[in-house]
């Protein structure tokens, strides 16, 4: 039970991100959920996509370097206090947490990327507590 | 106490300089042509025997040395003695190839340690001053150097080595010392150090610096003089000939006088080896005309400057040179190290990183920069910070390694370092040293 994500190497110079965005827009590329992590040096742009592999080889062909990883997409229930229940249960089963953001849609409902050590042992946690995690096809 | 540490050298006529000179030079080639085979294979080659050297009008007759003949010869091959005859040896921070390795006979120690003599009491130094030797010690030929020079004088010698800055303006007022020899990015970080501890120049004793190793401006001689209330004066040399002391700088400050009694200067055309008259621009190239052990000939230093033999108020009739103006080759002196693109290239390659870098030298607070920015490779890209921080890390630290200096680490996007006619541009030297 895992999804997608795409990262690019971006430099943390002014208009790049602004290019990679553009680069995705005219290549049909509709982005679903996107994070940036940066440095002073570099940014690291993570998305989610409906077609990760097109997106992918689009992104590789117009000479971004790019990875994908898969990681878990968790439902997540529009009160408070639901981050820090997957957190915790995350946490109790020794999953280590890399990063995690955001995703909203209105076919499939809020979930939260989670970045994790081991998809499998983190999967079955939030299974164990309830958690619905999702497949690429029941974001989009 | 005399203005000179021997005046009989140092206020010769240069009629009398030339007469040791030629004396020195035929007794030179011979002894090198006997003992070092390298030498007298290129001398061979060329058809050159010793006795075609009369006089130093001869000397464009002999073959240069180059690194690459260092290199070619290392460790041993340039050797003009039996090893049991030698003493020292003291070596450049280059890795293997790039490193020299000069050996050094008790004699060859004693006529680099009067050259350091001579720079001492250039700037005023007699056996009443304190003199604080703050370059590094060990292979590097700084410390040992002008440690040795300053016995010659008769100084009370303060062997400090660089570093730990506080203790050494700590012994600086404790122990009254007057000067002061390092390197000049360092004497600034002194200057910078004491201002950050609350002192003044008034809480200190020097008068005078002997600072060399690296590229300086008279921008920088001026912060330095100011920060340290002292006259701050040049030093050359390099570990080929000996080290530090082959010119120096008197009380005038325009120039560098050469011990042309032991380092016999010309100045060529580096494209075509033609040697150029006085006053000309060009690749300086040393002859050691007495060293024993480690013998060059028509050494190429790659440096690019002038020598001048115009009256100098100190009295001083040695010959002098500008400060290095740049070099012919593309190596770099950064913090006093010699850096070579080459061997930064060496470490991108080895730790999976391509050719493609670029390597920019600035000066922040008079003191050198190094910024390496290189291509991240598809098959080295992440999607966590964390682990290409630690990517960026072990390749500074490799780097480190490899120079004995900290870079600062920059991994950029594919393609992105500009390229000229497909090859990438390797170096950017910002600092200004034209001023």
């Amino acid at each position: 039970m895992s999804v997608k994500q795409i990262s690019v190497f971006i430099e943390n110079k002014k208009g790049k991100l602004a290019e990679a965005t553009r680069f995705i827009a005219d290549h049909n590329i509709n982005l679903r959920a996107l994070s940036i992590a940066d440095t002073q040096d570099f940014g690291i742009l993570r998305i989610i996509c409906d077609d990760p592999k097109m997106a992918d080889a689009a992104l590789k062909d117009g000479g971004y370097i790019t990875t994908v990883t898969d990681v878990l997409a968790a439902a997540i229930s529009d009160t408070p206090g639901s981050l820090a229940s997957i957190l915790e249960v995350l946490s109790d089963a020794n999953v280590v947490v890399e990063y995690t953001y955001a995703f909203n849609s209105s076919k499939a409902g809020a979930y939260m990327i989670f970045r994790v050590d081991d998809n499998q042992v983190a999967a079955a946690a939030l299974a164990g507590a309830g958690i619905k995690t999702a497949n690429q096809e029941d974001l989009f | 106490m005399s203005k000179y540490y021997q005046p009989e050298i140092e206020t010769a006529s240069v009629e009398e300089l030339r007469a040791i000179q030629n004396e020195k030079l035929v007794k030179q080639v011979k002894h090198v042509y006997e003992n070092v085979e390298y030498y007298r294979n290129l001398m061979d080659e060329k058809g050159v025997k010793p006795e075609d050297i009369k006089s130093v009008d001869d000397l464009h007759k002999l073959p240069f040395l180059t690194k690459a003949d260092l290199r070619d010869a290392y460790p041993y091959g340039l050797l003009g003695t039996d090893l049991k005859n030698c003493v020292r040896i003291q070596s450049t921070s280059g890795t293997t190839g790039r490193r020299v390795v000069a050996f050094y006979t008790q004699a060859d120690v004693d006529l680099w340690e009067e050259c350091c003599a001579r720079a001492i009491v250039a700037v005023g130094g007699t056996n009443e001053d304190v003199c604080q030797v703050a370059y590094g010690y060990g292979l590097f030929t700084g410390g040992p150097g002008l440690n040795g020079g300053s016995h010659k004088v008769g100084c009370l010698t303060l062997p400090m080595s660089s570093g730990n800055t506080e203790r050494q303006i700590q012994f600086m007022r404790d122990l009254h010392s007057t000067i002061i020899c390092c390197t000049p990015s360092y004497a600034a970080y002194i200057g910078e150090t004491l201002k950050e501890m609350g002192l003044t120049p008034d809480d200190i004793d020097l008068k005078a610096g002997i600072f060399g190793a690296e590229p300086w401006t008279e921008e920088m001689r001026r912060d330095i003089e100011k920060s340290l209330g002292i006259k701050a004066y040049d030093i050359y040399g390099l570990t080929e000939t000996s080290g530090p002391g082959v010119s120096f700088e008197c009380e005038e400050q325009t120039g560098m006088h050469i011990n042309e009694d032991h380092f016999l200067a010309e100045i060529i055309d580096p494209e075509t080896g033609e040697v150029l008259p006085e006053g000309s621009k060009g690749e300086l190239v040393f002859t050691s005309l007495d060293k024993e052990a480690f013998p060059l000939l028509r050494y190429r230093t790659r440096d690019i400057c002038v020598l001048s033999r115009k009256k100098c108020s100190c009295g001083r009739t040695l010959i002098k040179m500008t400060k290095p103006m740049g070099r012919s080759d593309d190596m770099l002196i950064i913090r006093g190290v010699n850096v070579f693109p080459s061997q930064i290239e060496t470490v991108l390659l080895k730790e999976g990183y391509s050719a493609n870098y670029l390597i920019e030298v600035d000066r922040a607070n008079n003191t050198d920069t190094l910024d390496v920015s290189v291509e991240l490779t598809p098959d080295q890209f992440s999607d966590t910070v964390k682990d290409l921080a630690a990517k960026e890390k072990a390749l500074a630290n490799a780097i480190k390694t490899m120079l004995g200096i900290n870079p600062k680490v920059h991994l950029v996007a594919p393609k992105t370092i500009t390229r000229s006619e497909g090859k990438a541009v390797r170096v950017i030297d910002k600092r200004k040293l034209h001023d």
